[in-house]
């Protein structure tokens, strides 16, 4: 077992589609509170390497751990600890905002939640449209409920893919203190902005085609170096 | 940092449970085509068979033909809400016991199915039937209704768990499902024939031996199988 200092540690992670393989030999050692990220062009693995650490996937080769929890005996209780934002909002469109972020606090055993509820509206403005439909929400809104459902049982760590996509630099902001360094939380992000992930990473992985190229502190590397990953 | 402990298998199986009932109160689509197929089959029924009134094997043949095909409706729907926006993920994200969604998934069914089998045997036995059941036949029918549900219910919600992942759900729903159903249905006919005949007969305690045999098998089989269903 990992030590608990390690948010993440891949140990030879191998994950196949079929006869293809999505990863391919992945080791790397995420520290508690640092934020790795991500690049890579697309297809290149990062949303599959996201889902693998949310327990979403299985590795098929090699080991996982989130904060000490080897994924393939502790799944259920790496999950307590993971909040995961993909590129679905994981609600229902024919539920409120309120109604969806309550249904997953019962999920995740949250006491009372109600108020934790309330703040979380407030925190990313939609407190005003809690009570409509998810259906009538802007992609915008629905992208600022998914952080509310990411972050509603305070996951020590935090799976980002893409996470600012959809939000206009105001809601950016408003965010920040959920997902953002501000948060004080682990945090992996799958990125396509070499420059504004370089900016917020302590550790930088780059993959193409499943395999790793480059994986560096981020103080080692120029927003030009991960931009070669795209070329 | 977390603030949440893992809740319990019942409280997240009353969690999903809640979250079905309000989506198909908030959206009625599996109910609603449900029942519509159900009334205008045994209106075509009633239209086709050119008689006034059937009784006794027949009869308990329309009976559930019609159930049977709107059950078929129901659990293509099971679980489409979950995969419109990732709803399953989130699901499979909380640190709770896969079954839970199994029981409350199934439990959500078998009330559509209730519902359905409810409404159809009333507009049956306006439309159709001959013998005009008795309080007891009632009660036994629905005793045999409710049986042969648990077992729908726990096959449907087993086959659209796969069907889910596949692009021909529909397709793979029925291919599925029809060949599974057959035993329950055979003991659902078979114990319904005396209660829907004229002069009225008691419940076939064989047939409802079957259907119990059925649900606990099948109760069995969806418990140990349904991790790896909806897993990757």
């Amino acid at each position: 077992m990992a030590s608990t200092d390690q948010a993440v540690v891949c140990e030879g992670l191998v994950r196949r589609y079929g006869e293809r393989r999505a990863l391919d030999g992945i080791d790397l050692t995420l520290k508690r509170g640092q934020t790795l990220v991500v690049f890579g062009p697309n297809g290149a693995g990062k949303t599959t390497l996201l889902r693998v650490i949310a327990t979403l996937l299985r590795a098929n080769e090699g080991s996982v751990s989130v904060l000490g929890n080897d994924l393939r005996k502790n799944g259920r209780e790496a999950r307590s600890e993971i909040g995961f934002l993909g590129h679905s909002s994981l609600c229902y469109a024919d539920l409120t905002a309120r109604e969806n972020l309550t249904y997953h606090a019962r999920l995740h055993g949250i006491a009372d939640p109600d108020e934790r509820i309330e703040r979380l509206l407030i925190e990313t403005g939609l407190e005003s449209r809690g009570d409509e439909r998810v259906a009538g929400y802007s992609r915008g809104m629905v992208q600022r409920l998914a952080i509310c459902r990411a972050v509603l049982h305070e996951p020590e760590l935090l799976l980002l893919d893409e996470p600012r996509s959809n939000l206009d630099p105001a809601a950016i902001d408003q965010v920040e203190a959920l997902i953002g360094a501000a948060s004080g939380r682990s945090r992996v992000i799958a990125s396509h902005d070499p420059a504004g992930g370089l900016e917020e990473a302590d550790l930088v992985l780059g993959l193409r085609a499943g395999s790793p190229v480059m994986l560096a502190p981020a103080g080692e590397l120029t927003a030009e170096q991960i931009g070669e990953l795209y070329r | 940092m977390s603030a949440s402990r893992p809740p319990s298998t019942l409280a997240a199986t009353s969690a999903v449970l809640a979250k079905e009932l309000r989506l198909e109160r908030r959206a009625p689509q599996t109910l609603t085509a449900m029942a519509l197929f159900s009334a205008t089959a045994i209106v075509i029924f009633h239209f086709a068979l050119g008689r006034d009134e059937v009784s006794g094997a027949l009869a308990s043949g329309v009976l559930w033909v019609t159930l049977t095909l709107a059950a078929l409706l129901g659990i293509g729907r099971v679980f489409v809400a979950d995969s419109e926006e990732g709803g399953l993920d989130g699901f499979l994200l909380a640190p709770v016991e896969r079954s839970a969604l199994l029981i409350a998934k199934a439990l959500s069914l078998l009330i559509f199915l209730i519902g359905v089998g409810a409404l159809t045997s009333l507009i049956f036995a306006v439309l159709l039937l001959g013998p005009t059941p008795s309080v007891t036949q009632w009660g036994s029918l629905a005793i045999v209704i409710v049986l042969a549900d648990i077992g729908i219910a726990l096959v449907g919600t087993l086959v659209a768990a796969i069907a889910i992942q596949t692009r021909t759900r529909d397709l793979i729903t029925s291919i599925l499902a029809l060949p599974l159903l057959i035993p329950v249905l055979i003991g659902a006919t078979r114990a319904c024939e005396p209660l829907l005949s004229v002069g009225g007969g008691g419940l076939a305690t064989r047939w409802l031996m079957m259907l119990g045999l059925y649900d606990l098998v099948f109760g069995l089989l969806a418990y140990a199988l349904f991790d790896y269903l909806i897993e990757d």
